[in-house]
């Protein structure tokens, strides 16, 4: 959907770019989470493994192959967001101050129903939520390289812990990206008017 | 790493089976992802997945450094027992004849003379301690000695220029790797090990590489610039598997 140029624009609450990247990168996680539990499976860390209905491959070289095909897409995506929010000021503006004390504060009028919500702008709580997981998916990045290249990127395993315990960073960066998820889907779905704006771009009650 | 861990890999390994990605193992997760897509076309998937594999080998021929040494551990690093990884159970082992056994050669070698083991055991050796990282996820460290395989090639007048070098094993297992990466200075032709088991009389030990492409009980090398697959590379895993 194009955006309507001039006197619209004030009512555009997230650029078409912002768009983009958010729902390939959607996709993108989707895929390497899902395909990682296959292969996690494979050799399982801890007591426990994913339901194989929840993974994604049919087979660990199935998973594998999903996996290191989304990688590029992940990581190019991702690239092309730092990049969009460093240059355009969106971090800038929208990410920073970070105050977990405002954070927390939120959380509280939030869960007693009397946080406003203001289109386009995000609270303390989101803040630090999505600085938190834009952190936890470049964790996940590097300690994926760290496993996937131990001896041609020695450097970075060893900056990671050493080869196991890359593989336990990148399982809990998993885990915090999963666990945003559940919460930001869950708001996502569950407050009223936010789902529709990031697929168009607008506010549906334009102020 | 405990072997008790270890041993419940086995099974898994041994459902390895099927060739496509996704054709019998489309699972919930595959299908949420396709709703909307056509479906029924897995084969679009596949080739798609396939091109992706392609891409990654060339990108990880590119990264590779020739000169850039696996990490090496000490004595008391090694793990012990060191675990046993095939694509069948560890009391289907093949068991080789020392006395009798040739290293075969063929493809684009000059000298194409058979190998004995007393033969392969005179030219200069060397050992190492380094990661075999499998393609499940898991690690171990061991101890590994035998002719470095650029001596070899070089020994019997491979053509170094060629494309791959491709392994033919006695428990009909098969895989191939380029040729940088055997010319690389820790890729060695073990013959010492620490049980028969992991392929005795001849194997592979190539740490820049992953464990699924260290053949055991090789019967024959050959040199050839067309693509030689491998086990499980025929079966989906990326053929580069490089570490």
């Amino acid at each position: 959907m194009a955006d309507a140029a001039g006197a619209e624009k004030p009512q555009t609450i997230h650029p078409l770019f912002i768009r983009a990247t958010h729902w390939v990168n959607a996709f993108a996680i989707f895929v390497m989470v899902l395909s990682g539990w296959r292969i996690y499976n494979a050799s399982p860390i801890f007591g426990f493994e994913f339901p194989p209905g929840f993974t994604l491959g049919g087979w660990l070289a199935g998973a594998l192959a999903w996996h290191f095909a989304a990688m590029w897409l992940l990581a190019l995506n991702g690239m092309a967001y730092l990049a969009y929010g460093i240059v355009s000021g969106h971090f800038r503006r929208d990410f920073f101050p970070i105050s977990f004390k405002r954070a927390l504060n939120d959380v509280v009028l939030a869960s007693r129903g009397r946080l406003d919500h203001a289109p386009g702008r995000y609270n303390a709580a989101q803040r630090l939520l999505y600085v938190g997981v834009i952190l936890a998916v470049i964790v996940a990045i590097f300690s994926g390289l760290a496993i996937w290249k131990p001896v041609q990127l020695q450097g970075l395993t060893a900056l990671m812990g050493g080869y196991d315990t890359a593989r336990l960073v990148h399982f809990f960066a998993m885990a915090a990206i999963v666990a945003f998820l559940v919460v930001h889907i869950a708001l996502a779905v569950g407050v009223k008017g936010v789902l529709a704006p990031m697929f168009t771009g607008r506010a549906e009650a334009p102020r | 790493m405990k072997p008790s861990r270890l041993s419940a890999f086995r099974p898994k390994v041994a459902r390895l089976e099927r060739r496509s990605f996704i054709k019998q193992g489309l699972s919930l997760g595959a299908l949420s992802l396709l709703s909307g897509c056509t479906l029924k076309d897995d084969d679009a998937v596949d080739r798609l997945l396939s091109a992706m594999s392609r891409f990654n080998d060339k990108m990880q021929a590119a990264l590779f450094d020739p000169t850039k040494l696996a990490p090496t551990y000490s004595e008391a690093d090694l793990t012990t027992p060191f675990p046993f990884n095939a694509y069948y159970e560890e009391k289907d082992v093949p068991l080789v004849d020392g006395e009798s056994y040739r290293l075969q050669l063929s493809g684009l070698i000059a000298d194409k003379r058979p190998w004995r083991l007393e033969e392969l055991r005179a030219l200069p050796q060397s050992s190492q301690i380094t990661r075999l990282v499998c393609v499940e996820g898991w690690s171990a460290i061991g101890k590994w000695r035998g002719v470095a395989f650029r001596h070899f090639l070089e020994r019997i007048g491979a053509d170094l220029t060629a494309r791959y070098v491709s392994f033919r094993c006695a428990d009909k297992y098969y895989s191939s790797i380029d040729m940088p990466s055997a010319l690389h200075p820790q890729t060695l032709l073990a013959l010492d090990f620490s049980d028969a088991k992991y392929g005795y009389p001849l194997r592979l030990r190539i740490p820049t590489k992953l464990g699924f492409k260290n053949p055991k009980f090789i019967g024959e090398i050959f040199v050839t610039n067309d693509y030689p697959g491998g086990y499980w590379e025929d079966k989906g895993y990326n053929w580069f598997s490089g570490s």
